[in-house]
C-alpha cells in the first residue's frame, strides 16, 4: 500500500534535466534529511538571518531614489516645513523616498527597524553560543566569522546611519572623524584620506554609500554563506537530554518539518519589523533637518548598537592625556574610541582560544554546556556583559540625568565607577549562582527531587518525599563533566609548587606557571560530580520517601 | 495546548522529556494509518515511525481549517495592501497626498499593517501547519567524526610534498624566492593606489579663514555684528566671518560659507560682565576680548560636535555631546569631561565703524585634538 503521491511530471523533468549535469540525488536527499536539534534559543540566529534578507530587499528598493551626493541644493519639494532650506542631494532625496515615493516612508523604516534587530539578534545570538559553550571545538573558526560579522553589522549599521545627511547622522560622521583624528602620528592622514581633506568636504557620503551597500554587504553575505555552511557540514550543536550524544544529534528534520518551521518564523520575523515600521516611528529625519556642522541638538541618541561607544567616550575622563614631544595623545578619545572597542571584539575573538589553552580541552563537544557548568566562563561572560550595559547607559547619561532629575556630572561619577566596580561584582556573582546551581544540582541527582509531599514518621518526626528525577532529568543532570575535561597535568604541576616548591616540568617558565594558575582558577570552585550515581544518596528525609518508589518501581 | 502536556508524571522535567526517543508517546498509537497491524513495515512516511509522532486526523482537519484561515486573511490583507497604495497618491494627483506627513503616516499606517497582517498570517498558519498537521519528529542521525584517519592525513600529505618536489617549487630556491620577490611590489600597489583619495594634511587644520580685520556675521542671517549688539550681559551669538562677494571691502553681499569652512570657523561670542573674568586668564587672552566680548571656537576639542549650550550664570559653554564643559570667563579651560584642550580663542575688537573684527587667527588648532594640534608651525 503506498499513499505517496507521485510528483508532477514537470517537477520530475526538471529534476530529472538538473541531476542528469550535477549528479545530485543522493546528497540531495542526505541534506533533505538533515537534522535540526529543537529548541527556543537556536532561533536567535535564525532572526538574524532573516533580518539580513530583509535590509537586503529593502536597501535594494531605496537605492532606487536615493541620490549619495554632499552637492548643495535648496529644497523645493513636496515637504513645505522645510522648503528653501539649504542641503545636501542627500538629504533632499531621502526627503523624496519619505513624501514623494508610495511605501517609500514604509521601507525606509523597515530597512531601519531591520538594521536594529538584525544587531540586536547578533548580539542575542553570539551570548547564547557563549554561554553555552557552542564554540568550543570543532566550532571556533565559525565563532570568528560569528565575530567577523557582528563586527562589520555594527560598521555597516553606523555608515547606513550616516547616508541621509540629517543631523545626528552628519553628527555620528562627524564624532568617527574626531576618533580617527586621535590616532597617534597617522591620524590626520587617516581622516583627510577618507574625507578627500577636511571635514565635512564633499566626498565622504559617495564612499561610505559603495561601502554600505557594495562592499560590506558583500563580504558579510560571503561570510554569512560560509557561517551556514560550516554550521551544515558539521550539524548544529545540541543540549543534553536523552538520546543525545557528542555522536547523535536529534531533532527535526530538514525537509518537511524545519523548512516549514522556519519559513513559519521568516513571516513572523519579517510582520514584527513591518508592524514596528508602520506603527512605531524611527529615524524621522524629516523632523531633525539637515547637518551643519555647527547645530545641534541636546538629548541626541545613536542607534542602540553605538550606544556603548558614545558612553565610554563619555565617560573616560581626560586625565591620562598626555604629549611627547609636543606632540598630542589624546588618550581620553583614543582609548573609548578604539581601545575599548578593540578589547570587546578582540577578547571575543581570543575565547575559544583563551579557553582551550587555559584548560587543555582539545576534544570534540557537539553538545552545550550548560552555563552553570562552566561557572567561571558564565561569570567571565556576565562581567563582559555587565561592562557593555553600563557603557550603554553613560551612553544615554543625559536622558537619565533628564529623566530622573539627577544632576548630570554625578551619573557621569557614578558610571566611570560601576563600569570599574560593576563587572567584578557580577563576575562574582554569576559565579557564586553557578555554583549554587551545580550544589542544587548535585542533590537532585542524589536524592532526587522535592516533592512537596509532607509526611510523618512513626516518631511523630514530619519529612518532605523525595521522588526519584525523570530519566531526561538524570540525563541532563548527568552532563556535566567540568573538572575531567582539565588537563591533569595542569593542575598537578600547580599543586606541586604549591607544596613542596619543585616545579613539574610542564610548568616550568613563566607561561606554563601561569596556564598552571590559570586552569587552577578556572576549575577550583567546581562541585565535582565524579562517582555520583542517580538517587543513590541516602538523604536522612529519604526514609518513608524511598519504599514509596520501590512501590512505583513495583507497578511499573 | 502543546505537546507538553504529555509529561511523564514525575514533572521534573523540563518538559523535553516528550521528546524521548522509542519511548511510547500518547501520540503514537494514533500515528499510523489504519488497516495495518505493522507499523513499521506499513508506515507511509519518509522517516521511521518510531521518530515521528503524527497526530490525529481529527486533528489534523481542524488544523487545516485553521491554518486555511490563516492564509485567507493574509490573502485578503494583501489585497488590502494595493488598496492602501492607490488609496493615498503622491503629491500632484489629488488630495489626499503623502506628501502632508500627516497623511503620510496614515499611507504609511494602512500600508504598513495591511503588509504586516499578511505576513503575520502566513507565518500563523506554516506554524500552525507545521504543529498540527506534520507529524512531530524527532529524528536522530550520527555527527560525523571530522578529523581524518592519521592513513588518510599521511597519504594526502605524501602526495602533497611529492608533488611539491616534483613542480620544483621545494628544490629550486631561486625560482621560489624571485616569484616571491614578484608579488611585493603588487600587493603595495593597492595601498599606493589609495594615495589619490584626499591631500596630506600638512598644516591645513591648524588655519582657519580668520584674519585680522574681518568683520563677524551672525549665522544664518548673514547680518554684520556690531559691539553693541552683545550690550547686554550673558548675551551669545554664533558668528561666523564676513566674506564679501563682488563689491567687496565691506560694500559686496555676504557668502555663503562652505561647509568646510563653517566647521572651522565657527564661533561664539559671549559678552561676561566685565569683573567675572577669572585670574587664571592671562593678560594676553584678556587682550583678546573686547569689553567684556570673548570669542571661543564653538567646535568642541573632544571629538567636534558643536558646544552649543551657554549657561549665563556660571559662563559655562557645555558641549551635549560628550559633556564638556568649558569655563568662558577662564579662557575656555575644561572643567569638567573628556575634552582636554580649552577652547581655542579668536582675539577680537572693533573697527572704525563699530563692528566687531577678528584680529588673527584662532590660537590654537580648532576641532578635535591631533597628533600635531598644539604643535607650533
Amino acid at each position: 500500500m503506498s499513499t505517496t503521491t507521485q510528483a508532477p511530471k514537470a517537477l520530475r523533468g526538471v529534476g530529472n534535466w538538473i541531476d542528469d549535469r550535477f549528479h545530485l540525488a543522493k546528497t540531495g536527499e542526505k541534506n533533505l534529511r538533515k537534522v535540526f536539534p529543537n529548541h527556543w534559543s537556536f532561533m536567535l540566529g535564525e532572526i538574524a538571518l532573516y533580518s539580513f534578507i530583509i535590509l537586503l530587499v529593502t536597501g535594494v528598493f531605496l537605492t532606487l531614489w536615493f541620490n549619495p551626493s554632499m552637492a548643495h541644493t535648496t529644497y523645493e519639494g513636496s515637504y513645505q516645513r522645510l522648503n528653501g532650506v539649504q542641503m545636501s542631494e542627500a538629504y533632499e532625496s531621502t526627503l523624496r523616498i519619505d513624501f514623494d515615493v508610495r511605501g517609500g516612508f514604509l521601507v525606509r523604516q523597515i530597512h531601519h527597524w531591520a538594521a536594529l534587530i538584525f544587531v540586536a539578534s547578533l548580539v542575542a545570538h553570539m551570548l547564547r553560543v557563549f554561554f553555552t559553550g557552542a564554540f568550543r571545538k570543532p566550532r571556533e573558526i565559525n565563532w570568528l566569522i560569528g565575530v567577523g560579522i557582528f563586527t562589520l553589522a555594527m560598521l555597516e549599521g553606523l555608515f547606513g546611519y550616516s547616508l541621509p545627511d540629517d543631523l545626528p547622522s552628519g553628527m555620528g560622521v562627524r564624532i568617527l572623524q574626531g576618533v580617527m583624528l586621535s590616532l597617534p602620528v597617522v591620524g590626520t592622514y587617516v581622516s583627510m584620506f577618507l574625507f578627500g581633506g577636511e571635514f565635512p568636504g564633499e566626498d565622504i557620503i559617495p564612499r561610505l554609500y559603495m561601502l554600505h551597500i557594495l562592499l560590506i554587504p558583500g563580504i558579510l553575505l560571503a561570510l554569512i554563506a560560509a557561517h551556514f555552511m560550516i554550521l551544515w557540514h558539521q550539524k548544529h550543536t545540541q543540549y543534553p537530554g536523552t538520546g543525545r550524544s557528542e555522536k547523535k544529534v536529534v531533532g527535526t528534520p530538514m525537509f518537511p518539518g524545519f523548512a516549514v518551521k522556519a519559513g513559519g518564523f521568516f513571516f513572523f520575523v519579517f510582520a514584527v519589523i513591518v508592524g514596528l515600521s508602520a506603527f512605531v516611528q524611527i529615524n524621522p529625519i524629516h523632523l531633525f533637518g539637515p547637518f551643519t556642522p555647527t547645530a545641534i541638538t541636546s538629548g541626541l541618541q545613536p542607534d542602540w548598537y553605538m550606544g556603548f561607544m558614545e558612553g565610554s567616550l563619555r565617560i573616560f575622563p581626560n586625565w591620562l592625556d598626555f604629549q611627547v614631544f609636543g606632540y598630542a595623545v589624546p588618550i581620553g578619545v583614543l582609548v573609548p574610541g578604539l581601545v575599548i572597542p578593540g578589547i570587546i571584539f578582540g577578547g571575543l575573538a581570543a575565547w575559544p582560544f583563551l579557553e582551550q589553552w587555559i584548560t587543555g580541552d582539545k576534544r570534540v563537544h557537539n553538545v552545550a554546556d550548560r552555563p552553570r557548568n562552566a561557572p567561571v566562563r558564565t561569570a567571565v561572560g556576565v562581567a563582559g556583559v555587565v561592562f557593555y550595559g553600563i557603557l550603554w547607559l553613560a551612553g544615554a547619561n543625559d536622558i537619565l540625568s533628564h529623566t530622573f532629575s539627577i544632576s548630570l556630572y554625578w551619573t557621569t561619577y557614578f558610571f566611570r565607577v560601576t563600569a570599574i566596580v560593576g563587572p567584578i561584582i557580577g563576575f562574582i556573582v554569576a559565579k557564586r549562582i553557578c555554583l549554587g546551581l551545580q550544589r542544587r544540582d548535585l542533590e537532585t541527582l542524589e536524592h532526587g527531587y522535592e516533592s512537596g509531599t509532607i509526611q510523618q514518621l512513626p516518631s511523630g518526626e514530619f519529612i518532605e518525599v523525595h521522588k526519584e528525577s525523570s530519566q531526561d532529568t538524570v540525563h541532563v543532570l548527568e552532563s556535566k563533566t567540568a573538572v575531567d575535561r582539565i588537563d591533569d597535568e595542569a593542575i598537578a604541576s600547580v599543586e606541586e609548587s604549591e607544596s613542596d616548591g619543585v616545579e613539574a616540568p610542564a610548568a616550568r617558565g613563566l607561561k606554563g606557571r601561569l596556564r598552571a594558575k590559570l586552569a587552577h582558577w578556572y576549575t577550583k570552585d567546581n562541585v565535582s560530580f565524579e562517582g555520583v550515581e542517580a538517587h543513590t544518596g541516602h538523604h536522612l528525609h529519604h526514609g518513608a520517601g524511598h519504599e514509596e518508589h520501590e512501590e512505583m518501581a513495583g507497578s511499573h | 495546548m502543546t505537546d507538553k502536556s504529555k509529561n511523564n508524571d514525575n514533572g521534573a522535567s523540563d518538559g523535553s522529556a516528550d521528546r524521548v526517543i522509542g519511548t511510547p508517546s500518547p501520540a503514537e498509537g494514533t500515528a499510523i494509518v489504519a488497516g495495518s497491524d505493522d507499523p513499521g513495515a506499513e508506515h507511509p512516511g519518509a522517516y521511521p515511525p518510531e521518530e515521528t509522532h503524527a497526530h490525529s486526523e481529527e486533528q489534523q482537519r481542524r488544523a487545516e481549517k485553521t491554518a486555511s484561515m490563516w492564509f485567507l486573511i493574509a490573502f485578503l490583507a494583501g489585497i488590502g495592501f494595493f488598496v492602501a497604495y492607490f488609496a493615498f497618491p503622491p503629491n500632484g494627483e489629488g488630495e489626499p497626498a503623502i506628501a502632508d506627513p500627516q497623511i503620510g503616516q496614515y499611507s504609511n499606517m494602512a500600508l504598513g499593517g495591511t503588509l504586516a497582517l499578511a505576513l503575520f498570517g502566513i507565518g500563523a498558519g506554516m506554524t500552525v501547519w507545521a504543529r498540527w498537521i506534520m507529524p512531530h519528529y524527532e529524528v536522530s542521525t550520527p555527527y560525523d567524526d571530522l578529523s581524518s584517519s592519521s592513513e588518510e592525513k599521511g597519504s594526502f600529505g605524501d602526495f602533497f610534498m611529492r608533488s611539491a618536489d616534483e613542480s620544483g617549487f621545494t628544490k629550486r630556491p631561486l625560482l621560489r624566492r624571485t616569484l616571491l620577490l614578484s608579488m611585493v611590489p603588487l600587493g603595495l600597489a593597492p595601498i599606493v593606489l589609495l594615495r589619490d583619495t584626499g591631500p596630506l594634511p600638512g598644516d591645513k587644520l591648524k588655519h582657519t579663514l580668520w584674519e585680522d580685520g574681518l568683520r563677524m556675521v551672525v549665522e544664518g542671517t548673514n547680518k554684520p555684528i556690531k559691539e553693541a549688539d552683545l550690550a547686554e550681559d550673558g548675551a551669545m551669538i554664533t558668528a561666523f566671518p564676513l566674506v564679501e562677494g563682488e563689491g567687496g571691502e565691506h560694500g559686496g553681499e555676504a557668502q555663503h560659507l562652505s561647509l568646510n569652512d563653517q566647521a572651522k570657523t565657527v564661533v561664539l561670542l559671549i559678552k561676561i560682565p566685565e569683573g567675572d573674568f577669572k585670574p587664571g586668564m592671562t593678560e594676553q587672552q584678556m587682550n583678546w576680548t573686547h569689553n567684556g566680548i570673548v570669542a571661543y571656537s564653538k567646535i568642541c576639542t573632544h571629538v567636534g560636535c558643536p558646544a552649543a549650550l551657554y549657561e549665563r550664570g556660571s559662563h559655562r559653554i557645555l558641549c551635549p555631546c560628550h559633556q564638556s564643559t568649558f569655563d568662558a570667563a577662564d579662557g575656555a579651560k575644561v572643567v569638567f569631561g573628556p575634552a582636554h584642550r580649552p577652547l581655542p580663542q579668536l582675539p577680537i575688537g572693533v573697527d572704525d565703524e563699530g563692528y566687531l573684527i577678528a584680529k588673527g587667527d584662532f590660537s590654537e588648532a580648532v576641532g578635535p585634538t591631533f597628533w600635531d594640534a598644539e604643535k607650533g608651525d
